[in-house]
């Protein structure tokens, strides 16, 4: 269980409070306006931020005094997920090693990564010569490698077209499921959240909801969440 | 969490600052030390100060005023070679200044192109000593910087503005009013300030082409002290002075400039429909041929007077050449030493005190960090035996803020947008270092590097101070043969250093930007 046990993060001057739980294995999609907080939730997760007030737990064990890549967290950002002087391979390969000194068997798990995100013998390739779907899916795969228990989404997909960025959104939910991560995902669309979310935080005005079902919140929006969706 | 976990680690540029600022803050308390302010200014020191200023004011002025006409035919104009020739006008920042002053006698000299011309109709040759040489020379160096910085202003303006004074019909005095002059207001002063900074510590075109009492720079009074009379207080209490000035210059200098006139994209052209009537149309081919024209004719110059004497070049002149590639390149991998810890600790977001130690090269003049050196060597060791480490080092000193001014906005950006990945993925200082921040500063370190070289490849300042006759750098070569009048070597030599410094930094910054993805 993720716990934010009362806690302040604080992003230079901006201050958002989160006082909520969320269960292992959920896929939580974490909307609201712009500017409410919902990727300084996930830095404070993250160990970008640093947190004022509170602490927040990973089963039980305390997170503020671990560094962010000792954290049981991979994340993946809005963009800039990718290093575009390593090959595809080697970028997945950094979430094994970021030494890159890989064993022959790390490279196995490598290329099994890479075709189960549908980039088979793509490996050798620099991100450049990769479509943007590709770049998203190298990053996937390394998310798959890296065998951390949280996955923290902020929009990394919002550069895609919508067929292909549900495409990513299921590929997530799948990847997910296998490995029983955790995953807080940023969206600005309540369709994704629909479409693969069990459960919603709304973000709103420096403050963090405790998450409701997803399809329930939709069905009766609490006056923020309408505010945020409008008349539509 | 009072530390936020960075990517990168500060201390090394931290102390590389600290470095930095001890050596040049210590050099600084020995002139002060050895100083002797009891004897007061002479009236030649007085003098030197009035002469310095002139030409700084003069080399400022020139620079920039005829920098405007050929910057905005430049902007406007579209025509073959255009690209070349702003590509040209970076060369000069790079050019050895002994290079260019031979290059300048061979056009403007008594022997020269011009005074043979005047000859022709029965003219006296025109003079190129004294204030005249050291203002054209500052002019050949710097007006093609104060283009570039203008120019650069110029690309700055947005295109609509430009489709905007077409739609409206805009004529050329409206389009003065309202476009041009409104961006040179902001420009000009900066450029004014950087040329004069440079000019106010400019000593190699002082120690060739000035000279005597009315043609001193404090620059060169210091070296006349300290190598004709070997009165450390003297050039101790000038060297006082000499930082006064060039602290106040450049602060002026900062404050003002925008630009570096080292951005790229400065060929870029744009589609601008004002300037077609003929009159506009020949004032712009003008300019831009006057301004090529004294460009290339200089260059050009080198070349022809330099290739006859090429294949005789006296041993001592390959020998000087060797030289002056080991100075550089041990000035190089100094200068990089310090500027990369600098600018990854600066982009971790430690960048006050760093950044000041970085831009003390513009206030402390090379012969005041050379005098102060020596002060204080001098009880420990044979300082004439360090001149070439001292070259190197003051040398990697210099070219330290035109280094920072390279790497700095790449060092910021990578770890802006790689760091957080970085950390998230538990790569450790080393890591990032190696994968990530090294291989993408390549560019910038290829360009950064060349330019170190090249600037210290072709420096005449420090190593004229410490040198005895037995070792010489290859601009001290050149100068000494120039001095003993033989001509043809002097010509010779100074192609080969054009072909070095030129080409090293060709090099590198080719090297650099090979295979970089961006």
């Amino acid at each position: 269980m993720l716990k934010f046990d009362d806690c302040t993060i604080d992003n230079g001057g901006f201050h958002l409070a989160a006082d909520l739980s969320v269960y292992t294995g959920r896929i939580v999609a974490v909307i609201g306006p712009s500017g409410g907080g919902k990727t300084t939730l996930l830095e404070g997760v993250a160990g970008f931020l640093p947190l004022s007030q509170g602490e927040i737990y990973w089963n039980a064990n305390p997170l503020s005094d671990t560094e962010p890549g000792k954290r049981p967290v991979a994340m993946l950002f809005q963009d800039g997920n990718l290093f575009p002087h390593l090959t595809a391979a080697q970028n997945v390969g950094l979430g094994i090693d970021p030494r890159l000194r890989l064993s022959p068997d790390d490279k196995t798990r490598i290329d099994a990564a890479l075709t189960r995100v549908g980039l088979d013998g793509l490996g050798p390739r620099k991100p450049g010569a990769l479509s943007g779907g590709q770049r998203a899916r190298v990053a996937l795969a390394r998310l798959m490698v890296q065998d951390r228990k949280i996955f923290l989404l902020d929009e990394p997909f919002a550069a895609l077209g919508p067929a292909l960025k549900a495409e990513m959104l299921d590929l997530v939910a799948e990847l997910a499921r296998e490995t029983g991560a955790t995953v807080l995902m940023v969206s600005h669309e309540p369709d994704d959240a629909r479409r693969v979310a069990d459960e919603v935080i709304l973000v709103t005005d420096g403050k963090a909801r405790p998450p409701a079902e997803t399809a329930k919140l939709f069905a009766d929006p609490p006056d923020a969440l309408r505010a945020y969706l409008g008349d539509a | 969490m009072a530390d936020r976990a960075q990517p990168v680690s500060a201390r090394p540029g931290t102390g590389a600052a600290a470095c930095i600022a001890a050596l040049v803050l210590g050099t600084l308390a020995a002139v002060a030390w050895r100083a002797e302010p009891g004897g007061g200014l002479s009236a030649a020191d007085w003098a030197a100060v009035r002469f310095t200023l002139l030409q700084a004011t003069l080399s400022a002025l020139f620079s920039v005023g005829l920098a405007i006409p050929v910057a905005r035919a430049l902007a406007r104009r579209r025509f073959a070679g255009r690209s070349a020739l702003i590509a040209l006008l970076g060369v000069p920042f790079i050019l050895p200044v002994i290079v260019a002053i031979l290059g300048l006698l061979e056009v403007f000299g008594r022997a020269g192109l011009i005074s043979q011309l005047l000859g022709l109709f029965g003219l006296d040759p025109i003079r190129i000593y004294g204030l005249h040489g050291v203002v054209l020379a500052h002019v050949f160096l710097n007006l093609p910087l104060a283009t570039r910085l203008i120019l650069q202003g110029w690309q700055e303006v947005p295109a609509e503005r430009f489709r905007l004074a077409a739609q409206l019909g805009f004529d050329a005095p409206a389009m003065f009013r309202l476009i041009e002059w409104p961006l040179l207001r902001q420009v000009i002063p900066g450029a004014l300030a950087v040329v004069f900074a440079i000019c106010l510590t400019s000593f190699a075109v002082a120690l060739t082409l000035g000279g005597g009492p009315k043609a001193t720079t404090i620059e060169l009074g210091i070296y006349q002290a300290f190598r004709f009379e070997f009165d450390l207080g003297r050039a101790a209490l000038l060297s006082g002075l000499q930082i006064l000035l060039a602290t106040g210059a450049a602060m002026v200098a900062i404050r003002l400039a925008q630009g570096t006139g080292f951005g790229t994209g400065l060929d870029r052209s744009l589609r601008r429909w004002d300037g077609r009537t003929t009159l506009a149309r020949t004032t712009d081919t003008v300019w831009i041929a006057l301004a090529a024209a004294f460009l290339l004719l200089p260059l050009g110059a080198i070349v022809a007077s330099g290739v006859p004497g090429f294949a005789g070049l006296p041993f001592v002149v390959w020998k000087a050449a060797g030289v002056s590639l080991l100075v550089a390149t041990a000035s190089t991998l100094l200068l990089l030493l310090a500027a990369l810890p600098m600018s990854a600790a600066i982009a971790t977001g430690r960048h006050t005190a760093i950044e000041l130690a970085g831009l003390l090269g513009l206030a402390a003049s090379p012969l005041v960090i050379g005098t102060g050196l020596f002060i204080l060597i001098r009880p420990i060791a044979d300082p004439f035996l360090l001149a070439l480490p001292v070259t190197a080092l003051v040398n990697a000193l210099m070219s330290l803020p035109f280094a920072m001014r390279i790497l700095v906005p790449r060092a910021r950006d990578i770890v802006e947008r790689y760091g957080k990945l970085g950390l998230s993925l538990n790569m450790g200082h080393g890591p990032f270092l190696w994968r990530v921040f090294l291989p993408r500063m390549r560019a910038q370190i290829g360009f950064a590097a060349g330019l170190g070289m090249a600037l210290s490849i072709g420096d005449l300042g420090v190593i004229t101070l410490f040198a005895d006759p037995d070792i010489a750098t290859l601009p001290l070569q050149i100068y000494r043969l120039m001095g003993s009048y033989q001509m043809e070597a002097a010509a010779g030599g100074a192609l080969l250093l054009l072909l070095l410094s030129v080409g090293t930094f060709w090099l590198l910054d080719k090297g650099g930007r090979h295979h970089a993805e961006v």
